[in-house]
This record gives C-alpha cells, structure tokens and sequence, in this order.
C-alpha cells in the first residue's frame, strides 16, 4: 500500500515545529525515525495532512550529565543507547536493554523520544524510563514541564502529551556504585517484540535491598510497574522464598490482555518465569 | 560422490562440481529486473478493494466518485470482466467426483473469503488507485461463515457453494482389504490425532504482474513473476479468447516461488482483461499485507491415524483419515486436492508393510484457497508415520534408529511397490540411516542428552525418514486434463565465435537452474560453462514445457539439456570430420577444441568451424549443410516418478519453564540420485530445512471465528531468521536414476519434507521425562506450557 498524500515541513526549532502544528490543528504529525509512523502512513492506518519533521532540531539531540541526571535527547538514536559511553555508564540499564529493540536498521533510525512518545505496550523503552525513575521533558504551547515516568503513561497508546506537544529529553538519575540492574525478555525471535520482558533496577546495602523499581512490558494497554512484587522484596536479602513471594504478587500486579496467541494465564505465567530468572540474577551481584 | 558420470579429472567435468550460480552476483548487485522494476511507456497501475467479509452478499457496488477522481482511468467490476473472460473450475478428471464452483477474476454476487479482491481500480499511480478505493462503497449481507473443519462437515450446516449438498470437494479412498485382519492380529498399535496449522509460502519478492495488450497488433505481452510461462500463455489465451501465437509471457527475475507462483490468482487475471479493456499496460504487485490474504495457502490438516506393530516391532499395518480443508474454491489449474492425495499415498513410504486404509476427505471453507507448496503432502504423511513410529519404539523400548532400520525396505530389495501403490526403482534408506548415525554423532548426543537431564536441562534428539516424489511424468497432471506439459523442450545453438546459447523452458527462481544447465551443456560438449549461455522464461523465446515445478528442473530439464548437447556435439563433429578429413568417430571435443579422440591432442577449436560454417560455407564440400542448431525435447518415460529419499536429524533444547524451543543442530542424509552441483544441492535441502523449521515452530495463518486472518503480516506471521537458523549438517548418498542418461532426481522439496517431523520426534523426545506430548505443528510454547501443564 502507498501513503495518502501528505504535505511536509522541516522545522528548525522546538518552536517552529510546535507553531506548524498548532496551524495545522489536529491533522499534523511529528516525525522522528519514521520507524513506526511511516509503516501506519503506508498502512493508511493514520492519514495526516502534515509530516513535520523534528530531526533537524539541534535542541533534540545529544547526551549530556546535568547534575544528579543524564540528559538524553529526544532524537538519541537506538543504535546511539549501545554506541554512548555515557549511557553505558550512567544508565546501564538502558544500555541492555537496547539490543532487544527490532533489528540493526530500524535502531540506525528510530529515536527515544520517538519510542517513549509512541508509548507501545510491548516496547523496551517505554518501560525502562519507568524502572529508572526517569523524567520526561515535554514542550508546548504553554512552554517546559517535566513529568515522571510514573505520571506519563496514561493509557494503550495515550500519554502526558497534549496534542501538538513535543518530547524534549528524558531525564535518567545518574547510576550509582551501590544499584543493580536486570534485564532480559521473552521474544519468539531475536528482534521481536516480547511476549513479556521486564528491567529492574534495584538500591541494595550489602545484599539488602533498599529501594527496588521492577517494569514489564508487553503485559497490558500500558508498561506496568509491579509495585506488589516490588514490596515483598524492599528489606530483604533475595533469597529462593522472597522471589517466590515476589513472583506470587504479580498476580495482583499484572492483568494481562486476551489474546488468542498468548492467553492472559500464560502471559502470567512467563511473567513470574522471567522475573524469578532476573532477580537470581540481581541477586548473584547482577 | 559414489557414481560419477564422468571423473572429475578430465577437464569440462562439471557435473558434479561445485560451479556458483552466475545469475547470483548480478542479483546481489542489484542487477535483478523484476517485474515491479519494470516501467513501460503509457503504463498504468492497478488496486484492489478487498473483501472485508469471509462470506457474503453483494448487495451493490457505487464506484462513481471513484470513477470521478483525478487520474483514474478505469474501475471494473466482476460484471465488467466476466465479458471478456470465461469462467474457470479448478478440478480434474483423474480426481474423480470432485467438485469446485467456476471462478471469474472478480465476484459478481458473492465474496467467499475476507480478503477476496471485489472491485479494481486502473490508475496513474498505485497511490491514486489506492485513494479511489477508499471512495468505493459496497453493501454487503452477511451469509454464515463456515471456518472450522467441524462445523464445515456438520449435517444441516451452511453450505458455501449454492447448489451443492454439503461442503465437500473431494474423497478418496485407498484400501488393499487386509488391514483389519492385520490390526486384529497385531500385538502392539499406536494411535493419535495430528494437526498441521495452516501456512503460506512468504516469497521474498511477492506476486508480481505487467499485462500489455496492444489492441492493434491483437497480441498480449504479460510480464508475469511464475514459474510456469507456458502454462499462463495457454490460460490466457484460453480464457481471453486470444491465439495462442499472440499471447506471450516473460518471467523475468523471480525472487523466490516455493509452488506458489504456479497458480491462477483472481488479481493476475484481472489485470490481464484491465489492460485488454483499456489498451494500455497496467501493472499489479501484490504488497504483503495482500499477499497474506490472497496468496495459496497450504496444509491444514487434521489427521487420525494408527499403526499396527508386531511383538518384535515389525509395522505391519497403517490406517489413516486425512481430513484437509482447502477455501472456498479448488485452486485452477492444479486444484487444491494433490496435497491430500499425496498425503494419504506417501504415508508409510519408507516401510514395508503391506497392509494399508486412508481415506482422504477435502472439504470447502471461508478463507482463501489452499494449494500446491513447497513438499505437497510430504511433511503430513512424513510427520505421522514418523511420529507413529516413534511411538511404537518407545511401547516396544526400542531405540528410534533400530526400528527404523528393522523396518524400512532394505536397499537390495528394489524395484518395490509402496503399500499405497507407488512404484520406487531403487532408494537407499539404509545407507542414509547409518550415514545419519554417523554424522550425528548420535551415541554421543544420547549421552550428552542424559547427563544434562541430571542438570534439568532437556533436550530432545529426533529422526525422520522420507520420500520424496520428483520428476512427475503427465501421470500428475496431463491425464486429468491439465493443459501442463511434463516435457521440456531445449533450443541449442553454436555461436560464431564458438560460444553456445541454450534456450530451454525449464525456469529459473533463484535456485539455480541456470548454473546446472549451463554446467550440463559444458560438460557434455567440451566446453568452460562460461561460454554457455542459458536463456530461460519467455514463451516466445524458448520452445514449450514444463518449467518448474515438483522438482522437475534437474531431472528432466537437465536430461533435456544433455541429449539436445549430445546433438549439437555430433553435427559439430560433422563439419570438424570434413574439414579434417577424419571419421567423426576420431574426435572429440575438450575445452572449446576439437581433439583426436584417442591422444587429446587438439586440432581445431570449434570457433573456428563455427566461422567456417557460418562465413565461409564455400569452403565446404558440395551438399554440406552445417547444422549448428539442434533443438531437442525430452519426456520422461519409465517410472511415473522418480522418487528420492532420505533420512533428517535433530537436536534441540526445550526451555521447560518458557516453552521455548532453541534448534541446536539439524543433519539430513539425502539421496537425489546424480548430484550436478553439490553447492546448489545443499542451498536446496537448507533451505527447505528452513521452511520446514518455519513450519514446526513458527509459522501459522490464525483466523478468528468470523474468519479474519488475525495474523497477516510479518510482523505476527513469524518466518524463521537467521538467529532462528542452527547449523545444518549434509551428507549425500547417490543411487541415480536409470530411467535418464543424467540419473539426476529432484531435490527442492526433501528439505521442507522432513524437518518438522524431525523437530517433533525431538520435541517430543524432550518431554518424555514428564510424560508430557504434543502432535500438532507449529509447537509454540503455548502447546509446550500446555503439555508440561504449566499454566
Ligand atoms: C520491524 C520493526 C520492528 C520493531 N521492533 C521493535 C521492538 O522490538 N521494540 C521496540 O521498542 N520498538 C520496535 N520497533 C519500533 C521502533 O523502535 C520505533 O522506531 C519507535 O517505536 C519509534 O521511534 P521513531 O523515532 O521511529 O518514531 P516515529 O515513527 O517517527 O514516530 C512515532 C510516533 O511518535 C511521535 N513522535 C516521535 N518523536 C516525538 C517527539 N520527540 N515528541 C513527541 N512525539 C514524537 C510521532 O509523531 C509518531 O506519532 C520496531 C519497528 C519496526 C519497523
């Protein structure tokens, strides 16, 4: 299938593309890779009349230390989460996690703030901003904010953003010697989207945990924090019987959707697997 | 290689070499011209509005604000084309009683399955077409949608073909009346229920179609990605009243066909009667998500069977019911019941067993038709003889080699009639079961398998033998009717310069055709295969045949090029003899010279007698006629096919936990008779491993109850990638066919036919452990929790 035709702006700045689309009501689209949009443009899934194209906009790029935080630039590259030094070290989770975003080509193209801003269920990153207790930097009309992870995941598909809104940058805390992080998915083939994946990020003294953020993804219309498994683990040392508890509460944690493929009960299922798997892991020093 | 034709020693011995495809390194440059690379002056593009209903009423079709968009120059209706072109039924006569109701390009009153082209748009561009189909509006009234094998076959249900009593297509029986007897007598019999998803073949590039009718010249041009040029000239013309003459069809470069570019497809019909309507070339490329649902399926299957076995494990019996739903139509022109046929005939193959029931039962449904792909039948029958067998051994406590070697027909013992009536001149089952011991390593691999049990790790080693059907001869298709040679034709020329252009109508996919072809001609006449050219696929180019099909290319192309070379050779040999006043007999031809046959030593390159003929014929003696082209056809004779065989193995590991399956190893043994190129011998069985590895764990088209492919895309119809690819291990065994000169037998399909049998015995063997089991492809790990009970 062939595109509907579309007109086509190359902004500048924040403020040019944000102008663009405040004239063109709601019928413009922001593009950045293009690796989800344009298949939904060639599809006639989504049919705009405006493509403004944000990937000239220098305000965007770049990775940068800002105070406790790493600034990650809206138009940072998925094949740049694996190249940065930076993200290596000060967000590491990032870093694993990357390999396991679709293929070579579409990581050459596809953004972070494309992928956060798109907000698909089954997506690494989405999810991994949740872990990280990230901030989102969002542009608009009515100028900066910047809103947690925790806040900015509304729906299947629908977010924090306004209308015509524009994803800045992501806020990650900066890595710190006494964290850990997992992370790991299970996907029928390398590159696919998961049947369930999950990043942790944990705040350990010794082999105590002190603060643990545990995200899956491909659970449900949003990335989901298991904030039940999460409780059962703060204060205590990762043995066999607290991940079991831990792996127990996600049932409360998770309600996977139907699906005629994977049934909610074996999504569950794979869920617990996955997770008993990460937390041995973090709990080897991981 | 354990009988050459010609000992590798001698120079311009390439059969049996590894010589690389020429055509392979303009396609990686991007040099390939497909159809969708073609622009032709004054073309135009054709969409189609699809149905969004499995089974329903055409009410009425309103196309006039499409017709009054920018750019459109044409939109047709079933009723536009059902004027110029007649109706086709996909059956044949030797399938007797069955049935399929005629087809036109596009419905006039009734879509049948949801992704059924209804109306078509002719436009400037692809994307105009497109927006004009969104203008289109069509009312519908919902008829019941038959999509399950059950409820199709259920007294008093919907019945998808008005006029008929029930949903069914076709029967057939086979029964040599002992098989009761045997069960009654039998110690041990093994039973079970099979299912094999549905799929479909996934060519890189997809169905591609330019249709040129030039009104003055009265002649259709169609450029057509098929792998059968002459059988489209034929239906064209047949069904578009034009003469045969003035019909022809190019396939260019195709990119991949695995049988599915062999059928007639609504879409490539149609576009044929838009350019006759409109005067002008209009071209078609279906995208993927249309290719999902309109091109053949394949498989589909619900099989129940049972073996009867002795006390000491001899098979003595099998009893089977294939029940097999196919669409709402047979597919035209090779209808879609030769895979149910082939499924119930190939059953049991590899064994002696005397005693054998099938009945087959092929039955219509709401989704689009099922035909001819890469193995028809051969992985169904293979995975449950194998599987049954397997079974046995287990009941018995034997080892799975052991009873296969107890019980398959011993290599000595040939020529041999199956239980099911097919006639095998010579197989080597085993020698191919002791070779796969072998290469597999299969002592150690059991006690690797043991030691990780102790560990929780599980991993299953399976086997699987088979039967391959090659060189079909019209016993296939010419005696039901089908206007679809088993011949092929060659056209042979000596160049001025002393090269050799080949035109045979054997085609070439990507498979290679062209390298053997070019590599048998060399061979034959003395020659570097570089200075042979080979021209394949256009109808009005190359003299009539088969082309590719049922792995036919090699064997009975490649004995076409033979004989046709061995020709040309002697009337070469002719002239030299005058020119050197010798006996033909006296000479010979090695590396573009003539030599004396008994000491090598070269005496006039054919260059020369080339220019002599052609140039100076003056020089010649009174009455010498030089014949520098010869064209030849060769049909097979002898064995309505020429059946291969061999023997698969693989070793996997079972994720119990996740119900993920990693491929660790797979190994075949494989017997194509001559082996013409060893490195295209085993890109054939890889690949066709690959698919088969497709099929067992990855690859099914998912419908809802309404009959929706919920899964039409690549991104949800999982295809095997690189990473899903593990290391496939080769050996060969050689019993060539006496039948040809070549002795070469077909090998495209014995890849696709075994492996997913293989995985499933290893699979399988896996979950022994927890008494767990699974008989339905593809295993994905919602059959593996659900066995191992996990969720
Ligand atoms: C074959 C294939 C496999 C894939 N597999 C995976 C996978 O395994 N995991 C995964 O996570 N993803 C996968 N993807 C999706 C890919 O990661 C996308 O690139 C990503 O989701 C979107 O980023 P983008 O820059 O390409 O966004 P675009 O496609 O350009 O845009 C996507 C949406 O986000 C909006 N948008 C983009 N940037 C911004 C911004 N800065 N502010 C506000 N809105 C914005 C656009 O308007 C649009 O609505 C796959 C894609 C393909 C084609």
């Amino acid at each position: 299938m062939k595109a509907r035709a579309f007109s086509y702006f190359r902004a500048a700045t924040i403020d040019q593309a944000l102008d663009a689309h405040a004239r063109a009501g709601d019928d413009a689209r922001f593009i950045a890779g293009g690796q989800s949009l344009v298949p939904a443009l060639s599809l006639r899934l989504q049919a705009p009349r405006l493509l403004i194209d944000i990937t000239h906009i220098g305000e965007l790029r770049g990775v940068s230390r800002e105070g406790g935080h790493l600034r990650i630039g809206a138009l940072t590259r998925h094949c740049e989460m694996l190249s940065e030094p930076l993200i290596a070290e000060f967000a590491p989770l990032l870093h694993a996690a990357a390999p396991f975003v679709a293929h070579p080509a579409i990581r050459n193209r596809g953004t972070f703030g494309g992928s956060v801003a798109l907000a698909d269920p089954a997506s690494e990153f989405p999810a991994m901003t949740l872990a990280l207790d990230a901030e989102i930097e969002i542009a608009g009309a009515s100028g900066r904010r910047r809103v947690k992870a925790d806040d900015f995941f509304v729906d299947l598909f629908e977010t924090a953003l306004q209308p015509g809104e524009l994803i800045t940058a992501v806020y990650v805390p900066l890595f710190k010697a006494d964290q850990r992080f997992a992370f790991d998915e299970l996907a029928r083939r390398r590159g696919d989207y998961a049947l369930v994946g999950c990043g942790i990020m944990a705040t350990c003294t010794d082999d105590l945990i002190d603060d643990i953020r545990i995200s899956f993804f491909s659970v449900g219309n949003t990335p989901t924090r298991a904030k039940g498994a999460e409780a059962t683990l703060i204060g205590s040392r990762l043995d066999a019987e607290r991940i079991a508890a831990a792996q127990a509460a996600l049932q409360g944690d998770l309600a996977p959707p139907d699906s005629d493929e994977v049934p909610p009960a074996m999504r569950l299922h794979l869920a617990r697997v996955l997770l008993g798997r990460l937390l041995g892991r973090l709990g080897e020093g991981a | 290689m354990s009988a050459p034709l010609t000992s590798l020693d001698r120079p311009n011995s390439y059969i049996g070499r590894s010589v690389p495809r020429p055509n392979a390194k303009r396609l990686l440059a991007g040099r390939g011209r497909y159809v969708s690379d073609l622009k032709l002056p004054r073309m135009l593009h054709a969409g189609f509005l699809r149905s969004p209903h499995a089974h329903a009423k055409i009410v009425s079709i309103d196309t006039e604000q499409a017709r009054a968009l920018d750019g459109v120059h044409l939109v047709a209706t079933g009723t536009d084309l059902a004027r110029i072109c007649t109706p086709w039924t996909g059956t044949l006569d030797h399938f007797k009683g069955m049935t399929s109701a005629p087809q036109l390009p596009l419905p006039v009153d009734r879509v049948v399955w949801a992704g059924q082209a209804v109306v078509a748009v002719v436009a400037e561009s692809r994307a105009i077409a497109e927006d004009a189909l969104e203008l289109i509006e069509i009312a519908y009234e919902d008829l019941p949608v038959v999509v399950d094998i059950d409820s199709a076959r259920e007294a008093g249900g919907p019945v998808i073909n008005p006029g008929s009593a029930n949903n069914t297509c076709f029967r057939s029986q086979l029964d040599n009346g002992t098989v009761d007897a045997a069960f009654a007598h039998a110690t041990h019999v093994v039973e079970e229920e099979f299912t094999f998803g549905r799929h479909t073949a996934v060519t890189l590039e997809p169905r591609a179609i330019v249709a040129d009718y030039d009104p003055a010249a009265g002649m259709l041009t169609v450029h057509h990605a098929t792998q059968t040029p002459y059988q489209f000239q034929d239906l064209y013309s047949r069904h578009y009243g034009i003469p045969e003459a003035r019909v022809r069809v190019i396939a260019t470069d195709i990119g991949g066909s695995f049988g599915m570019k062999l059928h007639v497809y609504h879409e490539d019909m149609a576009v044929v009667g838009l350019s006759i309507l409109l005067g002008r070339p209009v071209k078609y490329v279906a995208d993927r998500i249309e290719s999902f649902v309109s091109d053949i399926h394949a498989r589909d299957h619900r099989v129940r069977a049972r073996m009867a076995l002795d006390a000491k494990g001899e098979i003595l019996a099998m009893d089977v019911l294939d029940l097999t739903a196919v669409g709402a139509f047979s597919t035209y022109p090779r209808t879609s019941v030769v895979e149910g046929n082939q499924v119930i005939r190939l059953m049991g193959a590899p064994y002696r067993f005397k005693n054998y029931r099938a009945s087959l039962e092929v039955i219509f449904q709401n989704k689009v038709q099922t035909s001819q792909y890469r193995a028809v039948g051969h992985p169904i029958a293979c995975a449950v003889t194998e599987r049954l067998v397997d079974m046995a051994a287990s009941k018995l406590g034997l080892d799975p080699f052991a009873i296969r070697a107890q019980n398959v027909i011993a290599d000595d013992a040939y020529p041999q009639t199956s239980a099911t009536g097919y006639r095998f001149e010579a197989l080597s089952h085993q020698a191919c079961l002791k070779r796969l011991h072998e290469i597999m390593d299969y002592d150690g691999l059991r006690a690797e398998q043991a030691d990780l049990r102790q560990r929780g790790v599980y991993r299953g080693i399976g086997i699987a033998t088979f039967v391959e059907i090659t060189n079909p001869s019209p016993a296939f298709y010419g005696v039901g009717g089908a206007r679809i040679s088993s011949q092929d034709g060659a056209i042979l020329s000596l160049t001025p310069s002393g090269e050799v252009r080949c035109m045979i109508s054997v085609t070439e996919q990507g498979q290679g055709t062209e390298a053997i072809i070019s590599q048998i001609v060399a061979d034959q006449l003395g020659l570097a295969p570089e200075h042979v050219k080979v021209i394949t696929g256009d109808t009005e180019v190359t003299p009539h045949g088969g082309a590719t099909w049922a792995c036919r290319g090699a064997g009975i192309g490649g004995e076409t090029a033979l004989q046709a070379t061995r020709g040309l050779k002697r009337n070469i040999l002719e002239i030299a003899a005058l020119i050197l006043q010798e006996q033909p007999s006296a000479l010979d031809i090695v590396d573009g010279e003539v030599v004396d046959a008994g000491t090598r030593k070269p005496r006039l390159p054919i260059a020369e007698i080339a220019r002599i003929a052609y140039f100076r014929s003056d020089t010649l003696p009174p009455g010498t006629q030089a014949q520098l082209t010869v064209s030849h056809h060769f049909a097979p004779q002898g064995y309505p096919f020429a059946f291969t065989n061999g023997i698969q193995g693989c070793s996997l590991e079972v994720d119990v936990e996740t119900g993920f399956i990693r491929v660790l190893k797979h190994f075949i043994v494989e017997d194509c008779g001559r082996v013409i190129n060893p490195m295209l011998v085993d890109e054939q069985l890889r690949g066709g491993i690959v698919q088969g590895l497709g099929a067992a764990l990855f690859e099914e088209c998912r419908y809802s109850e309404t009959g929706q492919l919920m899964n039409g895309s690549l991104a949800d119809y999982l295809v095997p990638m690189p990473m899903e690819m593990p290391d496939i291990v080769i050996a060969h065994v050689e019993t060539p066919t006496a039948d040809t000169e070549l002795g070469a037998k077909g090998v495209g399909e014995a890849g696709t036919a075994a492996a997913s049998a293989c995985v499933l015995n290893a699979v399988n063997d896996a979950l022994a452990p927890f008494g767990a089991t699974i008989n339905s492809i593809p295993i994905t790990p919602a059959k593996v929790l659900k066995a191992l009970k996990r969720f």
